[in-house]
């Protein structure tokens, strides 16, 4: 490949200042990242947080207002044309023909990007992604999860170095989710990069490296571990009766940042560990509540991520 | 909406009065935004009615006046530039183009270039003053007879009045030749000879804009665009992709029409069938390619169905199709010259009726052509790579 890439042949995107306004609304502001070839980097942030305008701008799909950038070597800008060939992107809604049979949409792919058998390369992806027995049913008839299937087979057919997935499980069963992650594994165990935006926590934790965008700034970046050592965040775990009394009694007293609720026990978090302590102190032995020192879990680091970046950029 | 609903009005869940009209409203309220916020079929509201009325109000007229005329003129006399004086004070005569030779006088007329010739023969002005009534002749083209029918029938006695007050004759009026009137191509002034060709036209018109116009926005409406776009395509090949198909619909449909035209209405094809083909097709390709640069520059596909309204009424009747062209105001051909229907009607009509040669029909095959490359051009830039 050439020109030969400026960041290093183990960088597959590296991006600089990203920005990106619409009709006066900034929707990325000065972004950078960098995620190496061959990861699953997890890309994670609240609605309307820039993740899709981000994805786009990679893709060429967006110009950029500011900032620079290559994706695969190649600078975002200048060099559309010849990322899209290498890239295969995953759009949030479903975005192949509806009227068009699975085995029609992929062949479709196939000759668009070339490819010299393209249906004998078709044939092989329906096997891949399970969808044999269906070859010849209409897109738009295939349940979600099938959809999202044929959408990923779609945009790994042309053997694509980076994968962009925008909400990729959106609405799919956790059986069809799992299989999904377990194909994800496999394609970066064969050395595709692989860029994918989620809201669920436990996809969030199968990432090799996560970052974390809220309002358009990045705002934490890293491994799971590194971004929850990071948050400097404390939590307690809380367990027994009452626990929405006790949460209704916390929130909002000094020390306390968060209050939330997680099955049977209740996470009471903070930033300032002594406040948070001294706070909690007179309910420590009371009404049969067991307290526990516990790691904050990765939904909290993004609650209380989500809540300051709220009152600095809103 | 009885008195029962009325009384429970405030309890939850129970039907609130004038519940009918409360929800008519709310659906009336909805409509008016959304009508609100799509800018351009709003112009059209306006745009449509008023601009069309106006242009057609004042651009059509069915008895054309200063029609353009050929003169072959054999002999230079006094008297011959007497009688070309009297025919264009008649007004339904203009001369446009003056000939000295039979090939070059009915190449005009083929061509549609002009719609009548007037030949002054040799020996005119003597035959006259020897009293051997000569014949002057009157070529007209009857291709469309709505055209030539009120210019022909000036020819009796308007002609001769002008004539005679010209020439000084007394009263009533005995001119010492003959006007001997030929209707050209379409001597029995059938109209459907001149139908069926033009409608061959102006269903292809309808037919391919409308396939096109809709192409694009349906991509972004459907949401497919966006995985077309992050894929390795370029503009022109999206264009391509999408036109060519709809080339061979158009071809069959043409020969559909052309085909029931010869067999049920008995329209002749005096010209060559492969010439007819070959320009059809050109001309369903610049109506593919105008449909589809409506295509890149609407929003949605009601404003793509109202777009090629706006062009399918003046191709309907500012083309030469439903009236004739050249009786409108000289601005109206002007854009009547801007439409591909226009070109392609004196084509059709040219290669079906008159027999009409490849080298007759230049002019309208080039107007194609360029009007073709105009929309494609434009389509190809206008087409949206980012979704910006």
């Amino acid at each position: 490949m050439s020109p030969a890439p400026a960041s290093g042949p183990d960088i597959a995107i590296n991006v600089e200042g990203l920005s990106k306004s619409f009709g006066g609304r900034e929707v990325v502001h000065d972004l950078s990242m960098q995620v190496k070839r061959g990861s699953i980097y997890g890309f994670l942030g609240p609605n309307g947080s820039g993740k899709t305008t981000t994805i786009r701008m990679l893709c060429g799909l967006l110009t950029p207002d500011a900032g620079e950038g290559t994706c695969l070597g190649y600078d975002i800008r200048r060099d559309a044309d010849k990322i899209k060939r290498l890239v295969g992107y995953m759009t949030q809604r479903f975005s192949l023909y509806q009227d068009l049979s699975v085995r029609e949409n992929l062949e479709f792919v196939a000759r668009l990007y070339g490819l010299r058998d393209a249906r004998g390369a078709a044939r092989e992806m329906i096997q891949r992604i399970g969808l044999n027995g269906r070859e010849e049913q209409l897109a738009g008839e295939l349940s979600g999860g099938w959809k999202q299937r044929l959408a990923l087979g779609a945009c790994t057919l042309p053997n694509p170095q980076l994968l962009l997935l925008d909400e990729p499980t959106a609405g799919v069963d956790p059986k069809a989710r799992r299989d999904f992650w377990n194909e994800i594994h496999a394609l970066a165990a064969e050395g595709l990069t692989v860029l994918v935006s989620t809201h669920y926590m436990d996809e969030a934790e199968r990432c090799h490296e996560i970052a974390y965008i809220a309002y358009g700034h990045l705002l934490a970046h890293g491994t799971v571990d590194e971004v929850i050592a990071k948050s400097a965040l404390s939590t307690w775990t809380v367990s027994g009766d009452d626990l929405n009394g006790l949460a209704a009694e916390l929130a909002g007293k000094p020390g306390i940042d968060m209050v939330a609720p997680f099955g049977t026990s209740l996470h009471v978090s903070g930033r300032d560990k002594p406040a948070l302590e001294a706070t909690i102190a007179p309910y420590r032995n009371t009404r049969g509540w067991q307290w526990q020192d516990s790691e904050p879990s990765l939904e909290d680091v993004f609650i209380d991520l989500m809540t300051r970046s709220k009152d600095n950029f809103q | 909406m009885s008195a029962i609903e009325t009384t429970n009005q405030d309890r939850g869940g129970s039907e609130p009065a004038f519940g009918f009209w409360r929800r008519s409203y709310a659906m009336l309220v909805k409509e008016f935004i959304q009508l609100r916020r799509d800018r351009v079929s709003f112009a059209m509201i306006v745009m449509i009615p008023v601009m069309q009325l106006l242009l057609f109000g004042y651009a059509i007229n069915t008895t054309p006046r200063h029609l353009p005329t050929a003169v072959l003129i054999q002999e230079d006399s006094d008297l011959a530039r007497s009688v070309l004086k009297a025919l264009e004070n008649t007004s339904y005569f203009r001369f446009t183009r003056e000939v000295h030779s039979v090939a070059e006088f009915d190449d005009l007329l083929q061509s549609g270039k002009v719609l009548f010739g007037v030949e002054i023969p040799r020996g005119f002005e003597r035959a006259v003053r020897r009293g051997d009534k000569p014949a002057l002749l009157v070529a007209a083209d009857a291709t469309d007879p709505v055209a030539a029918g009120s210019a022909l029938g000036s020819l009796g006695m308007v002609v001769q009045t002008a004539l005679a007050h010209d020439l000084h004759i007394g009263d009533p009026p005995e001119l010492p030749f003959e006007i001997r009137a030929h209707a050209r191509y379409n001597p029995a002034a059938e109209s459907r000879l001149n139908i069926v060709p033009g409608l061959v036209g102006t269903i292809l018109t309808m037919t391919m804009l409308i396939f096109t116009a809709l192409s694009v926005t349906r991509e972004i409406e459907r949401g497919t665009m966006e995985s077309l776009l992050s894929m390795p395509i370029r503009p022109v090949e999206v264009m391509f992709g999408k036109i060519i198909p709809y080339v061979i619909v158009g071809f069959i449909q043409a020969t559909l029409i052309v085909g029931i035209g010869v067999l049920l209405f008995g329209v002749p094809i005096l010209g060559s069938v492969a010439l007819l083909a070959v320009l059809t097709t050109l001309f369903i390709t610049t109506n593919l390619s105008i449909g589809y640069t409506f295509s890149t520059i609407v929003q949605n596909q009601l404003q793509a169905m109202q777009m090629s309204m706006m062009f399918f009424l003046p191709s309907i009747l500012l083309s030469g199709f439903m009236f004739p062209f050249a009786g409108m105001p000289v601005w109206a051909q002007y854009l009547g010259e801007g439409l591909p229907l226009t070109h392609y009607i004196r084509i059709v009509r040219a290669i079906m009726l008159k027999g009409a040669a490849p080298s007759n029909l230049q002019y309208d095959t080039i107007a194609l052509i360029a009007l073709m490359l105009l929309a494609m051009t434009i389509a190809v830039t206008r087409f949206r790579r980012t979704l910006d």
